[in-house]
């Protein structure tokens, strides 16, 4: 899957999923946390979604802002996971 | 240790008179001394004076955990007004609602306050501050806070916890509610000078509001985090800052007990563990003692009204782990029955507590007031009925039964099973709804809303979640959808809950 779909991909998960105020564009850049689109619990729903539909498994220590914290970051971490 | 002190913000006082360069705070990567915190809520209670704010104005602060929402906090104290602190997840419409019951006079919020324009959405608002701008620093630049006109009888904070109605309650804290919780809750876990305190829990919530409280009144530092979306990265602070004080709920712990790379992290540093707002399995507590073998690990039971009603002494824990203690220092409590009549040992009924912890009431609720609170002992005195069932042993130590009514409890906080329902009751082509709780080892317990559709409406269990979450706070969403033709009900037409599960 090219790195754009997954992107695509992500973003439906996130923006079907979870609540985003209706102010608020949403990026690549936009950080989940700060802006109160996930909390603790939604973190877990990520993780389950992305290794239920990618294949892949979340260690511990991957389990970061700096893989999950945006929509990019987080389409990155998935194409390094599978490449 | 905490010295005696009439008002709340006096512990800040005393703290940055005697440390003025120890750190109070951290959080990411901003540091704040005691003198810059002390110095920085002087300057903005001058502006919120200045503002309009006098004694006994509610102040409103919407903010995620940060320096900046300790600030606002100590300030609202130093302008004699009170503290209403919001979670910053509130959705549009629970926001307005506290803002319509509270009316506060000014609001310091973050940016992503939902209100294009919250002053029109209060129309009490003389001034909103918004943190991260200009304004913001330069509101709490310079000044000397106003006189000082609060005594300790005075409200300090109104903190609003979801009742059995699904209406949000706010219960109001004196100065000296809140300063003898304080103290009774320091002197119990023995709170040193030296501690350094993780806090991962929101500062909206007591129990987190309490850990900054507690490490102004000894002195000590507190590492705020944001959440605890991300373990690793509070084992990471645990070991970088040599945490020595771990306050938590179930799931929190539950979380970390389930990482496989915890050995990695030196979390020697530690020397107590709290837990609260459920109970802990008993495996989940056998496993933090191996987890923290030097630490003193906690068990802790009560309710926003009271602050606190009992605590485990740790040396207790394996002989009474299903216990949840005794008073809290400076608290009584007895069991009564559906007469008032104290109870013996071994028999269930209703849990009152009595001290100075116990709340001035329900913010203009006085029939909500009136069911909890009631005279006491001496004249013009009013205790505290938890509507709590519980028991005692023949030690005096206390075991918690059930609620009196059926309020869910997941994740550490309360869910009202009638607000999850009035959102669900909300979406288009949703009929009828009954929600309860259902045990869970993650959660406590877990949401389970049954919903009967009508016909032809194309809802599945994702469109319904995503429904909730737009209305509701995340841990009130239900994690369990069950889609049922009709719902049980009893002769008098009422949803027979029991019926469901």
């Amino acid at each position: 899957m090219p790195a754009l779909q997954t992107t695509t991909t992500l973003r439906e998960f996130v923006t079907t999923n979870f609540y985003i105020p209706p102010n608020l564009p949403l990026d690549d850049a936009t950080s989940f946390l700060e802006q109160g689109i996930l909390d603790s619990t939604g973190v877990l729903e990520l993780v389950s979604f992305v290794e239920g539909r990618f294949g892949i498994a979340v260690r511990d220590e991957e389990l970061v802002p700096s893989n999950f914290d945006s929509l990019g970051a987080l389409a990155a971490f998935v194409e390094r996971k599978r490449a | 240790m905490m010295r005696a002190c009439f008002l709340l913000h006096d512990l800040l006082a005393d703290s940055a008179g005697a440390r003025p360069d120890a750190i109070a705070i951290t959080c990411g990567g901003a540091a704040v001394s005691y003198r810059e915190l002390d110095r920085r809520s002087d300057a903005l209670a001058r502006t919120l004076a200045d503002a309009g704010v006098e004694r006994g104005d509610r102040v409103m602060i919407y903010a995620e955990n940060g320096v900046d929402a300790a600030v606002a906090f100590w300030a609202t104290l130093k302008a004699n007004a009170v503290v209403v602190l919001v979670h910053p997840q509130t959705k549009p419409q629970k926001l307005a609602y506290l803002l319509a019951d509270c009316r506060p006079r000014a609001l310091i919020a973050n940016p992503q306050l939902p209100f294009a324009d919250p002053a029109g959405a209060s129309q009490h608002l003389a001034r909103v501050l918004v943190t991260g701008t200009e304004a913001w620093t330069a509101a709490q630049a310079r000044g000397a806070p106003p006189r000082r006109t609060a005594i300790d009888v005075d409200l300090a904070a109104i903190i609003y916890t979801s009742g059995s109605t699904g209406e949000p309650k706010g219960v109001m804290l004196t100065h000296r509610n809140m300063v003898a919780a304080a103290s009774s809750i320091s002197e119990y876990l023995a709170i040193r000078s030296d501690e350094v305190i993780l806090c991962a829990l929101p500062l909206s919530f007591d129990y987190g509001l309490y850990q900054m409280i507690m490490a102004v009144g000894a002195g000590a530092r507190l590492v705020l985090e944001s959440s605890f979306a991300f373990p690793i990265e509070i084992l990471r602070r645990i070991a970088a800052e040599r945490v020595t004080g771990l306050p938590g709920v179930p799931t929190m712990f539950a979380t970390l007990l389930a990482m496989d790379s915890l050995a990695g992290f030196d979390l020697s540093s530690i020397r107590y563990v709290t837990n609260t707002a459920a109970a802990l399995p008993v495996k989940h507590v056998l496993a933090l003692r191996d987890l923290f073998p030097a630490a003193r690990i906690y068990s802790m039971y009560g309710l926003t009204e009271c602050k606190r009603c009992t605590y485990l002494p740790p040396g207790d824990l394996v002989r009474k782990p299903d216990s949840v203690g005794i008073a809290i220092p400076n608290t009584e409590l007895w069991i009564v029955d559906e007469q008032d009549r104290r109870l013996p040992p071994g028999q269930v009924g209703q849990l009152v507590i009595r001290g100075a912890t116990v709340m001035r009431g329900y913010w203009e609720k006085p029939e909500a007031t009136a069911r909890k609170l009631r005279p006491g002992p001496l004249p013009g005195e009013q205790v505290l009925y938890t509507g709590d069932l519980c028991r005692l042993d023949d030690e005096g130590y206390l075991y918690f039964v059930a609620r009196m009514d059926d309020v869910i409890k997941s994740r550490g906080e309360k869910v009202p099973p009638k607000a999850v329902e009035s959102a669900i009751l909300e979406i288009p082509g949703v009929r009828e709804v009954a929600v309860v709780g259902v045990p869970d080892e993650l959660l406590g317990q877990a949401i389970r809303a049954f919903v009967v559709v009508a016909p032809g409406a194309a809802l599945d269990a994702t469109a319904i979640q995503r429904e909730c979450r737009a209305r509701l706070e995340s841990f009130m969403v239900p994690t369990q959808i069950v889609f049922r033709d009709t719902l049980p009900r009893s002769g008098n037409g009422k949803i027979q809950k029991t019926a469901l599960v």
